[in-house]
């Protein structure tokens, strides 16, 4: 009989750590708290840095999880979480000889840095509903009109100790320069402004395309944070920031702006932990064992974690660090069993 | 109107004011040396700056303000450089600084 | 209203009844009306006890921000007014000054994080007054008052904020003191970024609040830079910028919780048009500056010039007409006996022949 692993999260993470087990010979099973698989990646047009549609990724990861009869629950959120299984909110209880925690994140609520008007100006948007608007095909101002002049803010909920977000969410630099080449490509002629604070190119190929986005797309890199966002009377948003490379206040009024949102912590990640005498890292995120040698184990033997749920990753460090948790939890079944 | 002697006046806002500068100038000079906007702001060319040792001339924050559309003094200041090169040699960007100050200085003019 | 909901994250518990009242230096001066209506409209149209305590003093905040009053005398002037209260038997503190406000919040602050302070002002107080410090069980501005009684006052009105010429909200462009929130968000209602104090005044008597671009910015007062002479330049720089982001909205009036705001908002408009020949509002004869006593007054039925708005330097007169208020034009300058008590210098803001010089700018 095959040892079974509880997946918590049917995300990209959840999905290749449930798809890796299974080849293994290990029998996983995902607990999706949303009705389909995918996660925050469903919601995203194209992905950093190589332009891929993020069904493309999405897609052929649902379909083998499909192929390979690897059982889901829909609709299901875990509230508990033991080495030996974990319970839902129906109190239904699933056991398991491991779990694997791949939780993801929640997106920062713009709403909650009120300077910036998110909810209040029709043309202030965040780098998901642009995202949104790209799957739909068309971006455009809230009246249907063409943008001509955007900004794009980097670090809205990271690096903000104001709103109890202290760490770097990573992926937004690039995503903000995503963005920009995307809006570029659209709007030939519009000027496009990225707001930020440094510019974190951490991943192959990142670089260059920040690069490409100066050089070939002419994208306008200001060194500075936004810091108050107001709707003029043509509906138009007029911003202030510091150009910290000029030393000046700088003022302009644009089309658009865009605030790219960071990843929180899950809210429930507290409760979750609790339940499993897990503790967590001081930004709300599962901390992981250990920084070099045990990143996918927690402290708890039989608790495995993947993705997001220990801090904000890009996709393809998602995807890669699924692939060495299924691999952990083989090798801690093995040795628990003493499987030969 | 009368003439009240008040002491003082309105000052003048310092900030870049973006919406009203007029960028065409900016634009010509980035269209001319589209890795003008490569820079990353390192301040290399600055610090090796031959005549930036000596004044405060400060080629990095000049050429951030020209392409934010703020010309006035630029091209006085950049009559400071000496065209050594150095900053040429150091820039991690590749980007041509040598040929910059020229280029601002002709389509600038005595501004 | 609708979407401009987050205020309601920012509430504050406000005692509904027995205030002791701490004045504001430059109202007594300036809109002596304002402060006289606040204690009138509580008393006596609405019955709520509140203390006028002669005793108590200026809270020194002028001269701390314009560092002439050291800490510990400003801490120690705080807690005299504090223990002033309890003598008299009342224990929820209401401001009339903005600036006043922040001091009073920030002195309980700094006393809350760092004891050590909070000991020595006792020990000070003690030996300059031999008085015993006791803290308030809740501090409010004047404008939190109003603010609480908005619908109280609704039902009361006389007048509501309506053009009687077209039937239209009045546009009304609300002004908050700095020090009310931006120090402390969570001590405004509606914090500091979409404050609501003043909106839901506007709102409950039927007005239209103007969100313009420059709607968050300070009024510029900030005590050194208008005491400075020197320094004003900045001071009216910061009105100007305020003035020129709001006149595309055509605002039929400015109304202000903050004393110093009010008072330059107001004065600025004339200094502006000698100056730079600018003059705001319609036909030029500038945008009138309210407390919010005074719109609460005119809204009740009370006389503009027992409000005493004409202090302004801005003429009320045409928001009058449009408000439908009736008054006497005769009367603007008659003292409380009924003499004449002299008029102002015709002003480029309101002197009507004047006026076509200060045509708007193209």
């Amino acid at each position: 009989m095959a040892y079974r692993v509880v997946v918590v999260g049917g995300g990209a993470a959840g999905m290749q750590t449930a798809i890796e087990l299974k080849s293994r010979g290990i029998e996983p099973i995902i607990v999706e708290r949303d009705i389909e698989l995918g996660g925050k990646a469903r919601g995203w047009y194209k992905l950093f840095p190589t332009f891929t549609h993020a069904r493309e990724v999405i897609g052929p990861l649902a379909q083998q999880v499909k192929d390979m009869h690897i059982r889901c629950f829909y609709g299901q959120e875990v509230t508990q979480i033991a080495p030996d299984g974990v319970t839902l909110r129906s109190e239904e209880r699933i056991p398991a000889d491991a779990v694997v925690v791949a939780t993801g994140f929640t997106l920062f609520d713009a709403h909650r840095k009120q300077e910036y008007g998110y909810g209040l100006y029709d043309n202030v948007i965040t780098s998901v509903d642009l995202e949104r608007m790209m799957i739909g095909g068309r971006v455009t101002l809230a009246d249907g009109s063409e943008p001509k002049r955007i900004a794009i803010l980097h670090c809205v909920g990271s690096r903000d100790e104001k709103v109890g977000q202290k760490h770097c969410s990573k992926v937004c630099c690039i995503t903000g320069v995503k963005q920009a080449i995307e809006l570029k490509e659209m709007y030939p002629t519009a000027d496009v402004f990225n707001f930020y604070m440094d510019i974190r190119m951490f991943g192959p190929g990142y670089e260059e395309l920040y690069r490409e986005a100066q050089e070939r797309y002419n994208v306008h890199f200001v060194r500075g944070r936004i810091s108050e966002a107001a709707e003029t009377i043509n509906k138009r948003i007029q911003i202030k920031a510091e150009d910290t490379l000029t030393g000046r206040p700088l003022r302009m009024t644009v089309d658009m702006l865009v605030l790219l949102v960071g990843m929180s912590a899950n809210y429930d990640n507290v409760k979750l932990a609790a339940s499993a005498g897990l503790a967590l890292a001081p930004n709300g995120y599962f901390k992981a064992r250990d920084a070099f040698l045990g990143v996918v184990r927690s402290e708890r033997e039989g608790i495995f974690f993947a993705g997001t749920a220990t801090a904000p990753k890009s996709l393809a460090d998602t995807l890669a660090e699924a692939s060495l948790t299924a691999s952990a939890v083989d090798a801690y079944l093995k040795e628990k069993f003493n499987i030969e | 109107m009368r003439n009240v002697v008040f002491g003082y006046g309105i000052s003048r806002p310092r900030a870049i004011d973006m919406d009203n500068n007029d960028l065409r100038k900016s634009r010509d000079i980035i269209a001319e040396m589209p890795e003008l906007q490569a820079c990353i702001g390192c301040g290399s060319c600055t610090a090796s700056c031959t005549a930036g040792n000596l004044t405060d001339f400060n080629f990095r924050k000049l050429h951030t303000a020209v392409r934010r559309g703020e010309y006035k003094g630029v091209y006085a200041e950049l009559s400071k450089c000496m065209l050594c090169g150095k900053c040429r040699l150091v820039c991690p960007r590749g980007i041509n600084t040598r040929g910059l100050v020229m280029l601002i200085k002709r389509k600038l003019g005595d501004f | 209203m609708s979407r401009r909901a987050s205020w309601q994250e920012y509430q504050k518990d406000i005692a509904a009844d027995r205030y002791y009242y701490a004045r504001s230096c430059i109202r007594q001066n300036f809109f002596p009306g304002s402060e006289w209506a606040f204690l009138d409209i509580l008393s006596n149209r609405l019955g709520i006890d509140i203390y006028d305590d002669p005793l108590h003093t200026s809270c020194t905040g002028i001269g701390y921000h314009s560092d002439v009053v050291p800490l510990e005398t400003i801490m120690t002037v705080v807690a005299r007014q504090f223990s002033l209260m309890a003598e008299a038997g009342y224990e929820n503190f209401v401001s009339s000054c903005i600036t006043s406000f922040g001091i009073y919040n920030e002195v309980l602050a700094t006393w809350e994080e760092f004891p050590e302070t909070e000991e020595r002002t006792r020990r000070y107080l003690r030996e300059a007054t031999g008085r015993e410090l006791v803290k308030p069980r809740s501090i409010a501005h004047t404008s939190d008052i109003i603010f609480y009684q908005r619908e109280a006052i609704a039902r009361k009105a006389k007048h509501r904020l309506i053009n009687r010429h077209t039937g239209e909200p009045l546009r009304v462009v609300e002004h908050i003191g700095c020090h009310y929130a931006k120090i402390f968000p969570k001590s405004g209602i509606g914090g500091s970024e979409f404050p609501y104090v003043l909106a839901g005044m506007i709102e409950a008597w039927g007005g239209d609040v103007v969100d313009y671009p420059e709607r968050r910015h300070c009024c510029g007062f900030g005590f050194r830079n208008y005491l400075v002479q020197a320094n004003r330049g900045s001071s009216i720089a910061n009105s100007h910028k305020k003035l020129e982001s709001m006149a595309p909205y055509k605002p039929d009036f400015i109304v202000a919780n903050c004393p110093g705001c009010a008072m330059f908002l107001d004065k600025w408009q004339y200094t502006i048009a000698e100056m730079d020949g600018m003059a705001y509002g319609a036909d030029g004869k500038g945008i009138p500056v309210l407390t919010y006593e005074e719109m609460a007054g005119l809204v009740l039925g009370y006389d503009p010039w027992q409000l005493g708005m004409q202090f302004h330097q801005v003429d009320v007169e045409p928001l009058l007409d449009k408000l439908g208020v009736e008054y006497d034009p005769g009367a603007k300058y008659l003292g409380a006996d009924g003499k004449y008590i002299g008029k102002p210098a015709d002003a480029a803001i309101n002197c009507p022949s004047q006026r076509p010089i200060y045509e708007r700018r193209k």
